[in-house]
Order: C-alpha cells, then structure tokens, then sequence
C-alpha cells in the first residue's frame, strides 16, 4: 500500500472511487424523502394564513383565534390602555426590540412598532409567551396587560415584556387588514 | 445456469398453455374494455393540462350534481402537476363554491365562499340524502373511482401489462361506460323502471345512472369538439388525475432513479468483476 | 459467529471496547471475515436482497406510521393524506405497499432455492426451521398490513382469514371473537393489527439474525452441496460477497422501482381504493398475489375444518421437510430425477397461485384439487421415495474441483492460488 502512494492511480482505483461516489450520491437522494416527510405537508400549509372578522370585537376586548396550532390574541385596546403604552420610555424595556414580523428585525419596541399600522387600537400578537411557550392571561400582571402563571412573566399593554424571565416582547405575526374589519394573520 | 434458465422457459411456456385454455373459456360474459390513448399512459406520460381543464368544467357543471369528490382541495387545482390554473384562478373557482363552516361564536354552522383549504364539497349531506335523492342508488364519490374500478384483464395479459406499464384501466373503464349506453337492450335482457342499459357495465347489465352526457352539453371554448366521446375522455383523464395528484412527479422521479440503478449497477458489476478476476469460482 | 475474526484491536481503545464487547469481532467475523464457499451463484444472493427489503420496509413503515392514523373512521383518509399531502408520501406508500410483493418475491426465489441445492438437509436444519418461522411471520405482517389502508379488500380479507380460526372445533367462534375484539372486524381489530404490524418486523429482524447465526455455525451451504474441505474452497465475505450482493440488490432495486414507480397499484386490487364497508362484499375477494396458492389449497377442500387444516398443513409440512428428504446427496445438481421433480412442483405452485385468483367453480376446484394432492404428495410420497429410487451423479471432491471442472479444467492445478500478477 506505502508504493502505491506515490504512483498515478490506476483504473481500479478511480473504478472504487466512482463506484463508491456514485453510490454515495444516490444514498443522500434516498434519505432525502424520508427526512422530508417529516415537514410540514401541503395540507399544513394551505392553512398557514387564516381571515378573522373583527368587528365584534368591542373596544377593551379580546379575542384568541388559533393559527398554525397557536393561540393569536386579537385585543381591540382602550386609549388609556394605549396611552399606558406610548409613555414607557424605551430604557425601561429588558427587550428594545420591536418582535414585529411586518417590520425590519431591528425596528425598536416603541408602541408604533407594536400596534396594528393606521390602526393603533389594534394589538395583534402570538399568544406563547417567549420563555418557555405557555398562554399568558389577558388583562393579569403588573402592567395590566398579560401576565405568564408558569414562571412569572409580565407583558404590558403593548405586550413587551417588563418584568421576569422572559427574553422577549410577544411575537407580532405577520398580518394585514384586508377589509375595515377582516384581519389576515400569516 | 444456463441449463436451468432453459427448463424454466420451457416450464413457464407449458404452464402458461394449461392455465391459458380454462381462462380463454372463461371470459365470454364480462364486457370488452378497449385500451384508449392517454397523455398520462407509459413511463413520459403527462397530464395535457387544457384536458383536464375540460374534464373539470364537465365534473362541474355535470357530474357534480350528484358525485362529490371529498378528497381533492380547491388548491390542488393549482398545484404542480395538474390542470394548469394559477392560484388566483383556483382561489377564484373555490370562491364560487359554498361551504359549510363552524360552529361559529353562537354555536351555529354557517357558510362561506369557499377558501383554496377547502374541500370540494358534497353534493348531498350523507349518503343516505343521497340515496334518497337517487332512487335508491349511491353515486360513488370521485376521489379515488379512476383507481377503484377495473375490468379483469386474465391471461396472459395481466401478465403483458406489467412489462407495458399498463395503469389506465380506470380511464379505460369511465370512458367506456359513458360511451357505452344504447337505447335498445339487447334480446334477453331486462331493463327494469329506473335503469338503463350500458354494455361496458361491469357490475351487471344496467345501471341506475342516466346516460350523463350529451352532444353540446358543456361549452368548450378551445375548439375542442363538443361530443360525447371527447367529453367522456376529458372527464376521465381529470377523474386520474383526481386519484392520482402526483402521477408526473411520480413518473419523473422514476425515470432518474432508473438511470442511476442502471448507472450505479454497471459500476458495481464492473467493480465486482475487478475483485473477483483472480478468483477462480 | 464470532469464530471467522482475524481482527486484532490496535487502538487503544479498540482494545477497552473489544475487552468488554467483541461487538467489531464479531461484525467482522459475520460478515467481513466469513469464510464464504467461493461457489455460491446469483440464487445465493436473495439472503442479501432479503435483509435489504426488510431494512427498507422497516424504514418507510416507521415514516409511514408517523402519519397514519389507525381507526376506522381515519384509516382510509389517512392514507388518502398520505398519497395526497405528505411529502414524498405517495413516494413512501408506494414503496412499502409494492416492497412487500418484492419481499414474497424475493422470499419465494430464496425458499426454491434452498429446496434445490438442500440446503435444509443436517446439518442446516434448524436455519431452515428458522426461515420456515420467518415466513409465517412475514404472513402474518403481510396480511395484517393489507388491512390498515381499510380499503374494502382489506376489510374482506381480515374478515374471511380471521374467520378460517372459527373452524377450529368447540373453541372456533370464541377464537375468531377474541381475534376481533368484538363480533365482527371493527376498531379494535384495526388497531390491534396496526400495533402487531408495527411489532413483527422486528421480530423477523429478531429471527432473521438466528438464521443466519444457524448458517454461520454449519457454514453456507453451496451449488455443489459439498461442505468446504480447505481454505481454497472459501473466500472471505467482503469484499467479494458485500459486492455481489449490493450488485443484486441493485439489479433487484431496478424491478423494485419498475414496480414502485410505473405500475405501482399493479399487485394491488382496485377494490382497496373503496372504504370498507361492511354491508357489501366485493364481487371478487383475492387476497394478494402471494398468499393464492395457499388460498387455492384452502378452496380446494369442500370441509371449513378440512381447508383450514390444508392450508396450514401446506406450510407446516415444510417445518419437517428436512427429515422428508431422505436422500444421501444434497444439492439438486447430482441428483437427476429431483431436478425433474422439483420444477414440476415449481410449476404446481405456480398453477395453484393462477387456481387461487379464479372463482371457486367447476373446472378450476377440480384442477385445485388435483394440484393440492400433488403438493402434499411431493413432499410426503416423492421426496421419502426418490432418495432411494434414484442414482444420483459422481460428487465432486471439492468446491474447487467443482469449479475447475466447469470451467474447462484447462487452467494449472495452481491458478486458484496464483498470487495477483498485476
């Protein structure tokens, strides 16, 4: 084997290489679809985006729809509600960020960022809160907005986090108003 | 080896007589089903897109009064593969559709126009509404009726059809049964009140369906001949492609995972001859 | 098994492990080391093609289940999902339902294999009695795994098979009732069979190990019959058997994939495309394609009791088939007359299989019955007999006699041994 390094590789050994390569190639193209299987299938997928009729919803209430398997609070808030919201200065914040899938990742966490564009009453979040994934209560905790019983987290009035262990404000989808009152989360 | 490969010839041709003469004896009563052209036949086979357009304005506008077709999704309209809408186009036909959603706040079912997740929806509530509204008799749902129905093909030729990748026999059935209607019964047979008479039948002589289709029946605006005979095959080449969604991907996959076993296997064979050259066996 | 090592640990930690677990000896010694009899022809390779199809019906199997649902109101659907929705699911669903013809395919060819080179005569008994084992269960997970898609065939199948158990006298019905879990195939069937379906293979994986392990004690037998008398009858398993057998399996993957990917429903029955329901039987009931020769003996027999017995003496009888054959040579090769035996009982079981897909009337039972006595018969009355009727042909001395002799014998009595030259 120790001569054998030093010469041209001979027919046989480029015919166990090609051989060799070949197969390869073709065991990674059959794992393929058993890993895939695994991922969401088209029927997940045509659900991925659901429509939501608001306009019962009365201001001061909220409403919990399910989108992918999860809770999305839909709260129509009160102005004083709003207005809680808009006087926190950013340096009270454990979380400067805004967690709003419609805007660029660095947008800050100013109420603006939080609310529904044009629409301010409007607050449109994924109900999991980011600690360990449990449902916050509405209208619970210190700052009057949600609170996590599992391990003592506070959410305030614009759903960003004030106080406990969890690192980040609640996820704002991405959504649009389609209609005056329909809402198209996903 | 070669001796033996020899006896089997010999053996397989001998069975093949014996066994050929009871079967050959035994097929006079069954209906004739004849073989048909189809885009989606052989190892290419595709879908022809506007066909199926075509076959689905006739399930729609004819056979969908009483044959649901609860498997398929206004989405698969416009997925790969299939009759070629676009999604706006698809989201617009599951538009026209209602369904029954719910329950909603109030506890009450509602409906909606119809979203590209849905299904298409039933015809009748249950099968026994549609039993009642039929004269007794169930349409069969048409999710899957293009892979559910064959005539018994016998011997040799289920034999054949595994060399001829003979899969249409489905296709082949609808077409034939809706080409197959006559007014007069043949002599000796009965056709009883609510009945008609259709030679390609397989599960007896009549049916409880009305002959469905008509010349001019359906609008086509491709200059496709409006004719019964091309309305029974456009319908039942989207009735395959109903019961199977993923034919072409099917038949495209297969033909690179043939070309690599044929490529990979001269390798190995080469390969394999190389280590065994110096042993002699 | 672990006898063939000529592994020797070099790292140190080889040596810790081999120490504690001679797993790597024992592996090489199974399958790297093996003194293989360098002989063996391409029949030989269907043990390989059958560890490879078991292998790939465990894989997509455990896929499959993770998105099939095992209840009678979702059963069907779920494996609509599956052909509709799943990624590659049509893919996976096709290739475990047509991977379990080309498992009977391959098990069949591996079975007339060892009926005609005797490989089930001493001392591989208890190999055969194992792989006897292996394809009741294989039967069993077959059957049962035709009944999950509770398509209107897999409803009628479980319906008549579990039924042959009420023929079984003072005790039958409540058989076929605790079978069922109820008072006729229902939910609790369904799901019972999923788990057993789910549970099987490993256990023929289980068995299948024994099998070899019993082969591996005796050594392979081989086209000559004649056990290996030195080091030049052997070679060792890899590389020169790893190759042969991965060349096979691919060449067995091609019809596979013809199968899986062209004719794909081919070995199937249109009637499994209909949900079960139990107030209408199919026209036709046929159980798959490899179950009809037995199905044909169990029609045969104008008795409930008769049949059942029949058709499971048909396999029990090859639980003793060693003992049957009472001839002094084993492989068919020598012996002229069971060669001529042999491929007509080929062909009865071929026939019996076409007998078994025909409606149970007239000249077909008469034929069934004709070839279910020839069945037995071959085992029970020919086998004992021809080992003493028949003069069976010179042996060779050994395998590499054999192999010269086939060869032309032209080469020096040295070539086998001549060291590469290259």
């Amino acid at each position: 084997m120790a001569q054998q390094d030093t010469v041209e590789p001979t027919r046989r050994d480029f015919l166990y290489i090609a051989t060799g390569a070949v197969g390869a190639v073709g065991a990674g193209a059959l794992a393929w679809p058993f890993i895939d299987q695994m991922n969401p299938d088209a029927s997940a997928l045509a659900l991925a985006s659901i429509e939501v009729d608001v306009s019962a919803v009365e201001e001061g209430q909220s409403i919990t729809v399910k989108w992918r398997g999860k809770p999305v609070f839909i709260r129509h808030r009160t102005a004083e509600e709003i207005e809680k919201a808009k006087s926190v200065s950013l340096d009270d914040l454990p979380d400067q960020f805004a967690r709003n899938s419609n805007l660029p990742a660095d947008a800050t966490a100013t109420d603006e960022h939080r609310a529904a564009p044009e629409k301010e009453p409007w607050l449109i979040m994924v109900g999991i809160c980011t600690h360990l994934g449990c449902v916050p209560l509405g209208d619970a905790g210190d700052f009057g907005g949600w609170f996590c019983p599992c391990h003592g987290s506070h959410y305030d009035t614009a759903g960003r986090i004030r106080k406990g262990p969890a690192p980040e404000n609640l996820m704002v989808p991405p959504f649009e108003f389609v209609a005056d009152q329909t809402i198209k989360i996903g | 080896m070669k001796r033996m490969v020899g006896t089997v010839r010999t053996l397989a041709a001998v069975a093949g007589l014996v066994l050929a003469g009871p079967a050959l004896a035994a097929e006079g009563e069954a209906p004739h089903i004849e073989k048909q052209q189809w885009s989606f036949a052989g190892p290419f086979g595709t879908y022809d897109p506007a066909q199926l357009q075509r076959g689905f304005k006739i399930y729609r506008e004819v056979c969908s009064g009483c044959h649901s077709m609860r498997l398929v999704a206004f989405r698969n309209l416009a997925q790969p593969g299939g009759p070629g809408f676009t999604e706006d186009e698809a989201k617009a036909i599951a538009a026209e559709y209602t369904v029954v959603d719910g329950p909603n706040d109030d506890g009450e079912m509602y409906e909606r126009p119809g979203i590209l997740a849905d299904h298409f929806p039933s015809p009748f509530p249950n099968e026994q509404a549609a039993r009642a509204a039929n004269g007794g008799a169930y349409p069969p749902d048409f999710s899957l009726l293009a892979k559910a129905r064959a005539a018994h093909r016998g011997f040799p030729n289920f034999v054949i059809d595994a060399f001829t990748q003979y899969q249409e026999q489905g296709p082949d059935y609808i077409y034939s049964l809706l080409t197959g209607y006559e007014e007069e019964a043949p002599e000796g047979v009965e056709v009883p009140p609510g009945q008609y008479y259709n030679h390609s039948f397989l599960a007896g002589k009549t049916l409880a369906m009305a002959p469905p289709l008509f010349e001019e029946l359906v609008e086509y605006t491709d200059g496709t001949p409006m004719t019964v005979d091309q309305y029974a095959r456009d319908v039942a080449a989207f009735m395959m492609w109903a019961a199977e969604p993923h034919l072409e991907e099917r038949k495209k996959i297969g033909f690179r995972v043939m070309a690599f076993l044929i490529i990979f296997g001269s390798l190995l064979y080469f390969t394999k001859q190389k280590i065994w050259r110096k042993v002699d066996h | 098994m672990a006898g063939h090592s000529n592994y020797v640990p070099q790292s140190a930690a080889a040596k810790w492990l081999e120490a504690r677990l001679p797993v790597i000896s024992l592996m090489r010694g199974s399958f790297v080391d093996f003194p293989t009899p360098k002989n063996l022809n391409y029949w030989w390779t269907f043990g390989g093609i059958l560890f490879f199809v078991l292998v790939a019906q465990i894989l997509t199997g455990v896929v499959l289940a993770m998105h099939y649902t095992a209840s009678t109101a979702a059963g069907f659907d779920s494996v609509e999902h599956i052909m509709r929705n799943v990624n590659f699911g049509w893919l996976l669903r096709y290739l475990h339902a047509n991977g379990a013809s080309m498992f009977f395919i391959a098990v069949y060819i591996h079975m007339f294999r060892g009926m005609y080179y005797g490989s089930y005569k001493a001392p591989r008994e208890i190999s055969w009695i194992l792989g006897v084992i292996i394809f009741l269960i294989m039967m069993a997970t077959a059957f049962m795994g035709y009944v999950l898609p509770w398509g209107q065939m897999s409803f009628w199948g479980a319906t008549v098979i579990t039924n042959l158990f009420s023929a079984i006298p003072l005790v039958g019905e409540e058989i076929r009732t605790f079978l069922w879990g109820g008072f006729s195939v229902d939910n609790p069937t369904l799901k019972r069979f999923f788990s057993l379906h789910y549970l099987l293979p490993f256990m023929i994986f289980g068995v299948a190990l024994l099998h070899v392990w019993a082969f591996h004690t005796t050594g392979n037998n081989n086209p000559t019959g004649v056990q290996p008398k030195s080091k030049q009858d052997t070679v060792p398993f890899h590389p020169y058997y790893t190759v042969k057998d991965l060349f096979a399996i691919i060449v067995f993957m091609i019809l596979f994939a013809w199968f899986a990917f062209y004719v794909p429903n081919y070995m199937g029955h249109p009637d499994n495309y209909i949900e079960a329901n139990p107030l209408v039987t199919p026209a036709h009931i046929v159980p798959e394609w490899y179950f009809l020769p037995f199905y044909a003996i169990l029609r045969a027999i104008p008795d409930k009791l008769g049949g059942v017995v029949a058709m499971f003496g048909s396999i029990a009888v090859l639980f003793v088939l060693p003992w049957l054959d009472t001839s002094k040579v084993r492989s068919g090769t020598f012996r002229p007359l069971f060669k001529q035996f042999f491929w007509i009982f080929g062909a009865v079981c071929v026939g019996l299989g076409y007998l078994g897909a025909q409606p149970a009337e007239g000249i077909y039972v008469i034929l069934a019955r004709i070839l279910t006595a020839y069945y037995f018969a071959h085992f029970l009355i020919i086998l004992p007999l021809l080992g003493f009727l028949e003069k069976p042909k010179p042996l060779p001395a050994s395998i590499s006699e054999a192999v010269l002799a086939k060869s032309g014998g032209g080469q020096p009595a040295g070539a086998v041994a001549a060291p590469d030259t290259k």
